[in-house]
């Protein structure tokens, strides 16, 4: 084997594939656990008051029900703030489930029936009767507007003057942006199944992100530290949705302390609208060009929602500040407290209506200039993220921009709106850039290899459907220069080496160099083992004069070689742990990953339906370590992003203060017949600084920028500007 | 859910006398169950009718076609003599759900589909269509898929079946058995309009059950469209739809039966409008005046406004399409 057959990089197959489509991979509901008891959430009904009485008489009269779990009867928990604040948790006073007689949103779980099937215990929910003391309420977001408070996020100061050099300017474009609540509505609802031990310790199975995170919420929540573990070895889709333990978890946890059982409880679809979702904005930009389109200034302004208890904050704003090369801009962020839950992060959270609203504006931008929206990108082009006043470690976006338009045929988009027509349709062509940051987490992991020179890799990191599995088998399978057959990687499970929650795009990166780190370790003790047998021919070798190639330790200057598993039937089982933090050369170096997306429409002129017929993709991110999973990633994000652009919105009553399509035949997200073919392009993008592997990560880049380049693509075609999403016919008509 | 008992007969004699107030008929349940586990229909007893000899397709003795209750939609939107004979109703179906679903769907059953109204599917909100007098907040409330037609101040909800919209243009007779004996309902006065009591969709009485959908001998095979508009490309419920047939005779308009759906408690279909295209020339002026006509009083609710000029202009498009050939 040489170093051309290493499985980085290459486009290879899901290692938990076989597990999943034969349907052996076991997800958070489906342990069967002897004398297991089913829960069921009692919702609330209004959005604002308190629980009067709550009559459960018929429910327990019903034979095979446990318990009505409420804040009457629950066992205790923590009565501090801080022992709910997780690792994602916004600022403020995070949500107690069961915790009094508050109602704070609709939807709220209000009581916890358990029975002996899950059927019995949904219908002695239903028969649960609470009585409220309604109060006023308010959801509407557009009400409040000019109540909102600035956020507590360190949003990046003026620079510049931004007024005079907006007024000065030769062109000028303004307009305000909506973007409406969304849902993450994973295919697997969120559930936990906690299984009571003998000694009274709590296994548990968790949809989650973060196994760590759940176990040390529990251990301060319930105060039972080291009586924990929790495991989540898949998870069917999470999106954001899992980053903070929901409450079912709890919910659980209480019933089985009480019962001393074990315990499931599984969210509806229905109550899967009751907790975090992307939180609705209004956003306004303003951007001045002069004559030749070099950005003036630039202004961005957004309001988003949040919960009365906890002030949720993402990265809104900061890309107007970043993407391009301007001198005077001016950014802030203010939020208003409503009678919801607190939003939660959901796929690229804030650069997904961030981007979209700046994506526009630069489309407006480029049409009021007269140039091409291409090359208005061009002109504005910036090595440096102006945001911090720091290079780009790596950016090759020229790349994407040259790379995705060739491939799409940009050059044949008509300048003029409303110009291509066949039949009925009017065809347009749209563009946006994306962006997303290329964080590191700190992270550990542990690589251990057996007399049978098989190695097995850990980390209590998460696969959401995103390939940790398959990228961190590959990473450690090129470490040790062991078949990937012979690797093993272990996740979701809380006992395992220390990992951040997954997300962000951060997971390949963190958990990734711990797991080169790990593996460097473990070269290093082969070495050391060797060199213990008398007459070694590694015997003075130094790590460098040695490599690893095919399952054996080779001597580079000889080229003698010994089996792995020779060396550890002599020494016995090895093991090497890492803990990786981001590196300190990161610090001087701005660091994002980037794409340039572009998109196809055919709009019906009379009656308003948009077709996205061709989207092209290409992403910069540096070394991309497996660009099938990596591709799915952003083909998913793409399909989201026209979901976003065309499709997704949580209607609220803001009368009744309650989600309306509250269930996936209303919830409209894009089915196959929406979606068109997607062109991924990968760029080549090297860069020494992100971390020692030089890659990114993908799960977020994929969604940004696509529901601007849809959007842009209309205004292309029809000569109409929607700035509320999503673009439903009847905007159009 | 609340629990129920399940029997599965095997004629309609014992299926109707099984019958009560606290029983439901269940066929392919694509509807019923959804409705059963959010609690908004809580029938103490199902009787599976799946047994019944109802899932042919025959031709009857006046030139038309019977199709069984029991026929699932897929196998009769792709029955031949669908396809060929009746090629408007087959494209309606399968505008409608899913693949699974039309598996599962029987024909009667897609007759007796509930509205997709948000407020009749949360228990926790008033509905009056799910319990009378409780009120309807969809009026002021979250209305962008409800009705602009035939509403009343207790119900503004829709109609969501595709087929019967092709049904109503088709003119099929709705064949039922019940404890009074057999009896055939014009589909026209099959579904009824919401009035004070929108709990009642349509007009069988108690204990009824549909045995089949009979079609007249005339399928317009040559000249109907089927136009559907939704919110996505499938797997969506009509925000509008349009029936559309024409009997021609070169360019002059010999017949034309027109129907709509998702704009009404019902399948939509005025004569006067149909009449108005009879003995004209097959073009875009007659077209308009006949959507004129049909959304004739047309009242919009806040965030519906839209469906009256989209129900214009698919009037128009579906007419222009259905005067140039069927496309097969």
């Amino acid at each position: 084997m040489n170093r051309a057959q290493s499985p980085l990089g290459q486009p290879l197959d899901r290692v938990d594939g076989p597990l999943k489509v034969r349907g052996q991979a076991r997800y958070a509901a489906e342990f069967d656990v002897p004398g297991l008891l089913y829960g069921a959430v009692v919702s609330s009904a209004i959005a604002r008051g308190r629980v009067l009485r709550i009559d459960s008489a018929a429910t327990e009269a019903l034979p095979g029900v446990h318990l009505v779990l409420s804040h009457l009867n629950r066992p205790p928990i923590a009565s501090y703030d801080e022992p709910y604040e997780d690792a994602d948790a916004a600022e403020g006073s995070p949500f107690r489930p069961l915790y009094n007689d508050r109602v704070l949103y609709s939807g709220q779980p209000l009581a916890l029936v358990v029975a002996e099937t899950q059927a019995l215990a949904r219908h002695a929910a239903s028969l649960v009767h609470v009585e409220y003391a309604a109060e006023s309420h308010q959801t509407d977001l557009q009400a409040v507007r000019e109540q909102a408070h600035p956020a507590p996020a360190e949003v990046p100061p003026p620079r510049g003057d931004f007024e005079v050099a907006f007024n000065a300017a030769a062109h000028r474009v303004e307009g305000e942006y909506g973007t409406p609540v969304e849902h993450h509505n994973p295919m697997e609802p969120h559930a936990s199944i906690v299984q009571y031990q003998p000694g009274g310790e709590l296994l548990i199975h968790d949809k989650t992100q973060g196994v760590q995170n759940c176990q040390r919420y529990l251990e301060q929540v319930f105060g039972l530290q080291d009586r924990i573990r929790v495991l989540s070895p898949f998870v069917g889709g999470a999106f954001g949705s899992g980053l903070r333990p929901q409450y079912q978890l709890p919910l659980a946890v209480m019933a089985a302390l009480a019962l001393k059982a074990s315990v499931r409880v599984e969210l509806t679809r229905q109550q899967m609208f009751t907790f975090g979702y992307r939180p609705r904005s209004i956003q306004q930009l303003k951007l001045a060009a002069d004559g030749e389109g070099r950005l003036q200034a630039v202004e961005h302004q957004a309001i988003g929602q949040t919960s009365r208890f906890e002030d949720f904050t993402e990265h809104e704003v900061e890309w107007s500040g970043m993407l391009y090369a301007c001198d005077h801009v001016r950014l802030g962020y203010r939020l208003a407290p409503l009678d919801v839950y607190t939003p939660l992060d959901m796929r690229a959270p804030g650069a997904t209506i961030g981007v979209y609203a700046l994506e526009c504006a630069m489309d407006e931008l480029a049409h009021e200039v007269g140039i091409d929206p291409l090359e208005l990108r061009l002109r504005n082009y910036s090595e440096i993220n102006g945001n911090q006043g720091k290079r780009y470690s790596s950016k090759e976006l020229r790349a994407c921009y040259r790379q995705g338009a060739e491939r799409f045929g940009w050059s044949r988009r008509p300048a003029q709106p409303r110009s291509l027509r066949e039949g009925h349709e009017l065809i347009g062509m749209g563009m946006a850039t994306g962006v997303w940051e290329a964080m590191q987490m700190p992270a550990s992991a542990r690589a251990c290899i057996d007399a049978d020179g098989k190695l097995l890799v850990t980390s209590a990191t998460a696969d959401i459907g995103t390939g940790t599995y398959t990228a961190m088998t590959q990473i450690a399978a090129d470490a040790m220069g062991l078949p990937m057959a012979d690797v093993e990687f272990r996740l979701g499970d809380s006992s395992l080496p220390q990992a951040p929650l997954e997300g962000g795009s951060a997971t390949v990166s963190s958990v990734g160099s711990a797991v080169q780190r790990a593996c460097a370790g473990l070269r290093q003790k082969l070495l050391d083992a060797a060199q213990q047998s008398p007459a070694s021919p590694f015997t003075g070798a130094s790590p460098d004069a040695v490599e690893f190639i095919g399952g054996r330790m080779c001597l580079k200057a000889t080229q003698h070689a010994v089996e792995l598993k020779r060396i550890v039937e002599v020494s016995g089982a090895l093991e090497s742990e890492a803990h990786v933090e981001p590196g300190e050369q990161r610090q001087q170096w701005a660091t994002a990953t980037h794409s340039a997306v572009f998109v196809e429409v055919r709009v019906d002129e009379d009656l308003g339906t948009v077709n996205v017929s061709r989207v092209v993709s290409a992403i910069a991110a540096g070394r991309i370590v497996n660009p099938k999973t990596a591709g799915n990633q952003i083909v998913g994000g793409v399909v989201w992003g026209i979901g976003q652009a065309l499709q997704e919105e949580t209607l609220i009553d803001h009368r009744l203060g309650r989600y309306m399509n509250h269930n996936l035949a209303e919830y409209h997200i894009p089915v196959n017949a929406d979606i068109p073919g997607i062109e991924v392009i990968f760029v080549e993008e090297h860069d020494s600084v992100v971390n020692e592997l030089g890659s990114k990560g993908v799960g977020e880049i994929g969604i940004v920028g696509v529901a601007a380049a849809v959007a842009n693509a209309i205004y292309n075609a029809t000569g109409k500007r929607v700035r509320d999403l999503p673009i439903t016919l009847d905007k159009l008509l | 859910m609340t629990p129920f008992s399940y029997q599965r007969p095997d004629s309609i004699d014992q299926a109707i006398a099984l019958a009560g107030a606290d029983s439901r008929y269940i066929a392919g349940g694509t509807n019923l169950l959804d409705l059963m586990k959010e609690n908004v229909l809580q029938p103490r007893r199902l009787i599976d009718i799946n047994g019944l000899p109802l899932h042919d397709i025959e031709e009857t003795a006046g030139g038309g076609l019977m199709i069984g209750a029991l026929v699932s939609n897929a196998d009769l939107a792709w029955h031949p003599q669908i396809e060929q004979r009746y090629p408007l109703l087959a494209k309606a179906i399968l505008a409608g759900a899913s693949p699974q679903l039309r598996n599962m769907a029987s024909t009667g059953g897609n007759l007796l589909q509930r509205t997709r109204c948000y407020y009749f599917y949360d228990t926790a909100t008033p509905c009056n269509k799910r319990e009378p007098g409780s009120g309807c907040p969809a009026r002021d409330g979250r209305n962008r898929i409800h009705a602009i037609l035939g509403a009343s101040a207790a119900c503004v909800a829709v109609h969501p079946s595709d087929m019967c919209v092709a049904l109503a243009a088709l003119e099929a007779q709705v064949h039922v058995d019940g404890p009074h004996g057999q009896r055939r309902i014009a589909i026209e006065d099959f579904h009824r309009l919401p009035g004070e009591h929108p709990e009642r969709d349509n007009t069988l009485g108690a204990g009824e059950l549909i045995v089949g959908i009979e079609l007249p001998g005339e399928g317009y095979a040559s000249h109907c469209a089927y136009l559907k508009l939704r919110d996505r490309a499938s797997y969506a419920f009509a925000l509008v739809s349009v029936a559309a047939a024409l009997e021609l005779d070169g360019k002059t308009i010999r017949r034309a039966r027109i129907a709509l759906g998702g704009v009404a408690h019902k399948p939509w279909r005025i004569e006067a409008a149909e009449e108005l295209l009879c003995g004209k020339r097959a073009e875009q002026q007659c077209f308009a005046t006949a959507a004129e006509r049909l959304l004739q009083g047309a009242q919009p609710l806040a965030d519906n406004a839209f469906k009256i000029e989209l129900a214009r202009r698919a009037i128009v498009r579906a007419l222009s399409e259905a005067a140039g050939g069927t496309v097969r």
